[in-house]
């Protein structure tokens, strides 16, 4: 097969079902008179019209704006508390079963107690998603540093590659595969959090207005939002994905080779 | 005793060399929870500058834990290390290390190029120069056409060829290697052994080579070191006069090899036996540097 | 802190050749786990009586307990614990099911795999939540609303984990049974299920937990009652050291579910050759 041949196939392969599946719901709600299930065609110009619109600068932008800040800091506070975990044993077996017990809480129980603190603004919804998203990052962060292999940590020392380079050239790269495991884990808690930390009290956001259309029976409305989300979802894993398939290319390759598959 | 070569072997003849390391003494004993293993019990040897020395002792003699110590990874119980003058307290930098693992030293996440480069960022080396000293490297131990790729990607025999390389590019004053060619299959074994001789000939670097494959501490060797079993003591420092230039085929055939060989397995069936408190009553250690 | 919760792929297990047997550790002393959880109970209780942290916002450990002390003795919190417990419990079971069969299905299937892979790369990273709305239009306060939440987010955590489990059947192993003309009750039954298993039980481990996210969260946002609804409640009714008590509450729902979860892991999988050294840890 030729490679065009061979990449329309795939082309095909990928979106056979869900045009099926889009077509299908299209036809089959085309002249719904279901109340909450309006057509397709409905959704979609609604779609337009609700989301094209300042809606996209006054909801989604700053329900996105906090997901990325509040997701960074998750990840920067996660990993940097993990390497210092990874690395001192004593600290780590003292902080263990509390971290343990933090990463057990379901993170949304935790948005009242933190919006006592913080009140509802732009920052407390922010401080929600970091405080419910560190702990993944930061317990597989543990454990990656902690598994740095021996061998490599002795090649390391014994060629004066210590303190920050040591950091840099062996730990966080040794570590990656967990960390990256542990920010994709992160980065759907993330999610969930932006929507829910915007239904307790919120003038904007994406959460909030969804909300809003489904108090006001506004169903259209609401199912576009739900399809918007749906899509930022898609989007960001997407994102994820290439970043992680960049960034892990070795380990798959390393894996790949140990099991034999050269 | 009545073997032939117990007695007579000397140091290669009229090289007096300067003594470069010197271990003295070194005692090391393993603290667990709850359980102590005392792996070396007393190591007190020299190498001169240039030599090419193997240490060969049976499993678990505690070869590996006497590398690390000198290499400055472990610290010794009691007794000292001494480079150059120098007591070693921690990894000293004109010394270089190969494991025995290259699959777990190389790392997985650089590209052959990047590990024989890192320790010499490491060491602030000016750009050209690393890529200089990182090709004649490839080029010594045949792997100058594999510099992008990444080591699992590579053969055993090729990793552990890359983790030669980076220790040659590092340009140490000695180099350690411990048992590195342990899990490479037979030719690729033979061909390893030869580049090591090439390159302490070229170099002129001081070699440790940590092996427990009698024939090749004999082949490979300037001088053995036989060990005891653990606790380990060192049960004869011989010298090996075979000539210099050496080949698989012809050295090993020579019946000065057989000799040689012959003799360093019975010590090792002895130490096996004999442990470190117990006295040496074997030959006395012939051409010791001191 | 032995496992990171990764798709089975992903997890460390892989780096076999890299993980040092010497190194492996052993379990944590928990000497300094207590010390540590007693020391952290200790700060909670002195920091809000110092004052360095507002009252009102941050009650001592003592009011705390005392709040939940109080509310074990009401009905209304046994029924909330049984609502959260059944939302979790039976939409688990149902992603389970769901998960398990379909996941098998599609995974031993090579063209159904293949034709579905790009809509399940496309629907799973759909957040949960997104279907909050639609919950409560469509069943209001029941429990089927949490349920649909529940069951969304644990059925691709399963789902995704079959799939894995499946793809890593040994090929030669396929080739052999193939060979030998197995059925496919047999295949499914000696070569596939085997091989998945562990990949199964990883991903019941996160599903059980995502199930009880989903499951407070329900309650929390007005969707069905539960311990979430509770926390809700006692918020809007100022009842500061109430909220933290449920919110410990969930926490140690949350530890219960975790240890269980690992413990029935490591017990399925004992027997198991490719029992992975990093979970057992
Ligand atoms: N980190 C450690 N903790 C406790 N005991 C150790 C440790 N490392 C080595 N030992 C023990 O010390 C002794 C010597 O081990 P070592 O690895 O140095 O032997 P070796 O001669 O290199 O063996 P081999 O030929 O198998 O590589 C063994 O009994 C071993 O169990
Ligand atoms: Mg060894």
């Amino acid at each position: 097969m030729s490679t065009v041949a061979r990449w329309a196939r795939s082309l095909f392969v990928a979106l056979a079902l869900p045009v099926v599946l889009i077509a299908l719901w299209w036809v089959l709600s085309a002249d719904s008179k279901n109340y909450y299930s309006p057509p397709l065609q409905t959704i979609v110009t609604t779609f337009g019209e609700v989301w094209f619109s300042e809606r996209l600068r006054d909801d989604v932008l700053p329900s996105v704006t906090r997901l990325v800040l509040g997701y960074t800091g998750a990840v920067v506070l996660g990993v940097g508390a993990g390497v210092l975990l990874g690395a001192n044993r004593t600290l780590r077996r003292l902080t263990e079963p509390v971290l343990e017990f933090f990463r057990a809480i379901p993170p949304p129980a935790l948005i009242p107690i933190l919006f006592l603190f913080a009140g509802i603004g732009d920052t407390a919804k922010i401080i929600v998603i970091v405080f419910g998203a560190v702990w993944p990052v930061l317990l597989n962060t543990v454990e990656g540093v902690r598994a740095v292999d021996e061998v490599l940590s002795d090649t390391s020392r014994s060629y004066g590659i210590s303190g920050w380079a040591r950091l840099r050239r062996l730990v966080l790269p040794s570590a990656s595969p967990q960390i990256i495991a542990g920010m994709r884990q992160a980065l759907s808690i993330s999610i969930i959090l932006m929507v829910i930390s915007e239904l307790f009290g919120s003038f904007n956001g994406l959460g909030f207005t969804i909300i809003q259309f489904q108090r006001s029976f506004a169903i259209p409305e609401m199912w576009s939002g739900i399809l918007l989300l749906g899509i930022l979802g898609f989007v960001l894993s997407l994102l994820f994905a290439l970043f992680e398939r960049r960034s892990l290319r070795w380990y798959h390759g390393l894996r790949r080779s140990q099991r034999g598959e050269k | 005793m009545s073997d032939p070569v117990a007695a007579p072997s000397t140091r290669q003849p009229g090289q007096p060399r300067t003594a470069l390391l010197d271990v003295d003494r070194v005692q090391k004993t393993y603290t667990g929870q709850g359980r102590t293993v005392e792996a070396v019990r007393n190591l007190t040897f020299s190498v001169g500058d240039g030599e090419l020395v193997c240490i060969v002792g049976p499993s678990g003699a505690g070869k590996t834990t006497l590398l690390k110590v000198i290499a400055g990874l472990l610290e010794p119980t009691s007794g000292t290390v001494t480079l150059d003058g120098t007591a070693v307290t921690g990894p000293p930098p004109s010394m270089a290390v190969v494991f025995q693992e290259y699959g777990r030293s190389l790392f997985p996440w650089m590209t052959v190029e990047g590990n024989v480069e890192l320790p010499l960022k490491q060491k602030k080396m000016g750009k050209e120069r690393r890529a200089e000293l990182v090709r004649d490297a490839l080029e010594a131990v045949g792997l100058a056409d594999a510099h992008s790729a990444y080591p699992w990607q590579l053969s055993g025999g090729m990793q552990q060829r890359v983790a030669i390389a980076r220790a040659v590019a590092y340009q140490p004053k000695v180099l350690l290697m411990d048992e590195p060619f342990a899990a490479v299959d037979a030719q690729t074994r033979a061909d390893l052994e030869d580049l090591i001789r090439s390159l302490w000939h070229r170099l002129g670097v001081t070699i440790l080579f940590v092996t427990h494959d009698i024939d090749e501490s004999v082949y490979l060797g300037e001088r053995v070191l036989v060990l005891s079993s653990s606790p380990t003591v060192i049960m004869e420092d011989l010298a090996i006069d075979l000539p210099d230039e050496r080949n698989q085929l012809d050295t090993r055939s020579s019946p000065r090899f057989a000799e040689l060989r012959h003799h360093v397995y019975e010590q090792i069936q002895l130490a096996k036996h004999r442990r470190g408190g117990e006295p040496v009553t074997g030959p006395a250690p012939a051409g010791s540097p001191t | 802190m032995t496992t990171t919760d990764v798709p089975a792929l992903d997890t460390p297990d892989a780096r076999a050749g890299l993980v040092p047997a010497r190194r492996r550790f052993a379990p944590p002393s928990s000497a300094l786990g207590l010390v540590g959880l007693a020391g952290f109970a200790v700060l909670i209780e002195v920091l809000p009586r110092t004052g360095l942290v507002p009252r009102d916002y941050f009650p001592p450990l003592s009011a705390m307990v005392t709040a939940m002390v109080d509310e074990v003795q009401t009905q209304g919190f046994w029924d909330a614990l049984t609502e959260t417990l059944m939302g979790w419990g039976i939409g688990l079971g149902i992603a389970l099911v769901a998960g398990i069969s379909l996941g098998l299905l599609l995974g031993s299937v090579e063209v159904l795999r293949r034709y579905t892979a790009s809509t399940i790369e496309f629907l799973r990273p759909v957040p949960s939540v997104a279907l909050i709305p639609l919950a409560v239009l469509l069943f209001g306060f029941q429990l089927q609303s949490t349920l649909l939440l529940v069951v969304y987010a644990a059925f691709w955590q399963v789902l995704i984990q079959v799939l894995y489990g499946v793809q890593d059947v040994d090929p030669v192993a396929r080739e052999t049974a193939r060979s030998y003309q197995l059925g496919p009750v047999a295949r499914l039954r000696y070569l596939i299920w085997p091989t998945a298993l562990p990949y199964v039980m990883t991903g019941v481990r996160l599903a059980a937990a995502v199930a009880l996210i989903l499951a407070v969260t329900a309650g929390l946002v007005g969707v069905g009652r539960g311990l979430g609804a509770e926390i809700a409640v006692a918020q809007s009714s100022g009842a500061v050291p109430l909220v933290y008590g449920l919110v410990i509450t969930t926490g140690l729902i949350g530890v219960v579910i975790n240890l269980l979860a690992r413990a029935l892991e490591r017990r399925t999988l004992s027997w198991h050759s490719s029992m992975r050294a990093d979970i057992g840890g």
